[in-house]
């Protein structure tokens, strides 16, 4: 049993001029200790599945439906009370702003010790001095001193280092991390992705990464899942999906994206573009979702949405037009 | 010989912040201290560096959204940071900006017609309502939106569509120059490819100078035809696209270059791991800037700071490590890319 079963998950949103299919019927799994990078353009549901998953969706206007089985366990038919202490024992998440999900009047020390208080019943003294450990275990310096300071008295990265400290001080088995560097420069970034993997190793966690940067996939996942306007077009092992992207979304935004070093020598080309931009969420969609953008296009698609087919070994994408392994070589 | 169409001499830009009670505790941020470089007809610079380091601050000062505390901008020949707005107006004309979000700055309830008609009016661009008209389609060709979406509102077009109008009332005004800002950050990826190669097209079809600032440094590499590389209101490099991300010869352009993730997983990663943040502009560190983060650091950066110097042809460095030669100079030591 895979660690976290996301089991045709759909989470829609009423809205005065229609429904969000914002998630419409998205299936994956984690494996114990695995990175699993979600990409897609802003919009696709990214982030809804990620709050689906840790049941922070208001209702109404958000309802979902489906199952997300966190070691067999429904997630979606648990109190709210049995929810709370999965989310602080089991589950942590990470967000893209750390500002909006620290609290600002309360010092960063603190802050920490209260999450450890509540989940590992530390009295205050104890919490204070693990979550200046904490603080030094993320790379903060002058861990004693900073623990006194307020978020706003910190840089972008350590804020987000804060974050990450508080989001491992109960030692989650998975860690959902939503856009976890988009706000940071480069070079913070990568002390971020290092420290992440890093802490993996020694915590053992799951990690649920959502990205929207190839290159950040490429460095840290294991396996990855392709998301197109609320659907899974894709997933695959993270090798195998830049080796070979077997939908045409995929191959499309691999092809927009310029790599480094590509562009010094000989003339440079042009980036690929995908045409078009994402479709309203509020309209069903008939036949392929990517129908309306797609190079290889054709009635066909308009009519019959594809099925997500396993491809070739764990390898499984939606579209009409991709061929399976066997059939290719045959 | 003529001259370069933009030219900015030792640019300073101080900000004072927080005096105490009385006016009197003045501390400075030295968000731009001491800045010089040209862009050529036709050609893109970038700005690149972190967070902070002034970027956004010298494309401010060269659109006279800011007058600088020290230095010179000269246009085409001309000293325009001391200019009476009266003087500036026509030759402002030739220096347009693109935002991160163009329509932060424009009215939403101006039809997009309105909005691309002001600049052409204002300079006095067109002679009459059919030239003006003509004009207007032209602009929405050029950018490639439809020419009835002159007639809709702001709030009825995508991320993408905005930065195009705003690119579109950018050319409005047929600048030479124009400065984009973070233009294209904060789009998505298959989006952020159409308006980079929609400002390549352009570029070469109008001969437009860009001064492209931007912190995403595959996009810089792809764009570019020269880049500066800042480091706290400073430039720590310049040079040419090859010279810059193939033979840095600054141990930060070095580090920035590495910590770039590559989108191939069987990449080798052999980064160089800057450790902390950038200190403060307040109180910006003695000697060079970049000592306390640097990985070669040794006793003269704590107290000497190294000056821009040519390392090669059109390429400049500033770090006491050029002095040295081969074995002893860790940045000769075979390019990476
Ligand atoms: N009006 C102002 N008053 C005081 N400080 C300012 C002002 N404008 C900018 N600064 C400071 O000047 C420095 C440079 O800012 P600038 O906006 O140029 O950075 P940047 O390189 O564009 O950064 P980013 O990549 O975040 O856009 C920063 O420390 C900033 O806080
Ligand atoms: N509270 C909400 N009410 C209505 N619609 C929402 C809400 N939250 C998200 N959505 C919509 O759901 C879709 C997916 O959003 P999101 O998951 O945030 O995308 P991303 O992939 O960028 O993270 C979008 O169309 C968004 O507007
Ligand atoms: S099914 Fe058709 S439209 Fe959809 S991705 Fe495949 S080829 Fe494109
Ligand atoms: S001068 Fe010294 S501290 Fe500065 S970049 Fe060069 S080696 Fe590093
Ligand atoms: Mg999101
Ligand atoms: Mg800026």
């Amino acid at each position: 049993m895979a660690l976290l079963e996301v089991d045709r998950l759909q989470t829609h949103f009423r809205t005065p001029d229609g429904v969000n299919r914002a998630v419409d019927g998205v299936s994956f799994s984690i494996e114990k200790g695995e990175t699993l990078a979600v990409v897609g353009e802003s919009g696709c549901g990214k982030s809804v599945t990620a709050m689906s998953i840790m049941r922070l969706i208001a209702e109404p206007p958000g309802k979902s439906a489906g199952e997300i089985r966190f070691e067999g366990r429904d997630l979606l038919k648990l109190s709210e009370k049995e929810m709370k202490k999965i989310r602080g024992d089991d589950i942590s998440m990470i967000f893209q702003e750390p500002m909006t999900s620290l609290n600002p009047v309360l010092k960063v020390g603190r802050q920490i010790g209260e999450s450890l208080r509540l989940h590992q019943g530390l009295d205050r003294g104890q919490a204070e001095d693990k979550a200046v450990e904490m603080l030094q275990l993320v790379g903060i310096p002058e861990p004693k001193r900073r623990a006194g300071e307020y978020p706003h008295q910190l840089s972008g990265g350590m804020r987000q280092r804060v974050m990450i400290a508080m989001a491992l001080a109960c030692s989650p088995k998975l860690l959902i991390a939503d856009e976890p560097t988009t706000a940071l420069d480069v070079t913070i970034q990568a002390q971020i992705l290092d420290l992440m993997r890093d802490l993996k190793d020694r915590v053992g966690a799951a990690i649920l990464i959502i990205t929207h940067d190839l290159g950040v996939v490429a460095e840290v996942a294991d396996r990855v899942v392709v998301m197109y306007a609320g659907r899974k077009v894709e997933e695959a092992p993270v090798r195998d999906l830049f080796a070979k992207p077997r939908h045409p979304y995929t191959r499309g935004l691999l092809g927009a994206v310029p790599k480094l070093g590509s562009s010094l020598e000989g003339k440079t080309e042009k980036l690929a573009e995908i045409p078009g931009i994402v479709p309203s969420l509020k309209t069903k969609i008939e036949g392929c979702v990517f129908a309306g953008r797609c190079p290889e296009a054709e009635d066909v698609c308009r009519e019959f949405a594809p099925a997500l087919e396993e491809k070739a070994p764990r390898h499984v994408a939606a579209c009409h037009f991709s061929p399976r392994e066997q059939e290719a070589a045959a | 010989m003529t001259a370069p169409l933009l030219e900015v001499n030792d640019l300073k830009m101080h900000f004072p912040i927080g005096g105490g009670l009385f006016g009197k505790l003045h501390k400075f941020v030295y968000a731009v201290d001491g800045l010089s470089f040209r862009v050529e007809r036709g050609e893109t610079l970038s700005l690149v560096g972190e967070s902070g380091c002034g970027k956004s601050t010298v494309g401010r000062a060269i659109l006279r959204l800011l007058k600088p505390t020290g230095g010179q901008v000269v246009l085409a020949g001309r000293r325009i940071d001391d200019m009476s707005s009266g003087v500036l107006r026509p030759i402002r004309r030739r220096v347009q900006v693109v935002f991160q979000d163009p329509f932060s700055s424009l009215n939403p309830r101006i039809r997009v017609r309105d909005a691309l008609a002001e600049p052409i009016n204002n300079f006095g661009l067109a002679k009459d309502k059919a030239e003006l008209s003509r004009k207007l389609n032209m602009l929405m060709d050029k950018v490639g939106l439809p020419r009835e979406a002159l007639g809709r509102w702001p709030h009825e077009f995508s991320g993408g569509q905005r930065q195009r109008i705003g690119i579109a009332r950018a050319l409005a005004a047929e600048p030479d120059l124009i400065v984009c800002d973070e233009a294209v950050s904060a789009l998505d990826v298959s989006v952020k490819a159409q308006i980079v190669n929609l400002l390549q097209e352009l570029q070469q079809e109008l001969g437009l100078a860009l001064l492209f600032i931007s912190h995403d440094l595959a996009i810089v590499e792809h764009m570019t035809h020269r880049v500066a590389v800042m480091y706290l209101g400073k430039i720590a490099e310049i040079g040419t696209k090859r010279q810059i991300f193939a033979r840095p010869r600054h141990p930060y352009t070095e580090a920035l270059l590495s910590a770039v993730p590559k989108p191939d997983p069987l990449a080798k990663r052999d980064r160089i791991m800057l450790k902390g943040d950038v200190p403060s502009p307040i109180n910006p560190p003695s000697g060079c800037r970049f000592h306390t983060r640097c990985p070669y650091v040794f006793d003269r950066c704590r107290t000497e700071e190294p000056r821009l110097k040519e390392v090669e042809r059109g390429h400049e460095a500033a770090c006491h490590l050029n002095d040295r030669t081969a074995p002893e100079n860790p940045l000769l030591s075979g390019g990476r890319a």
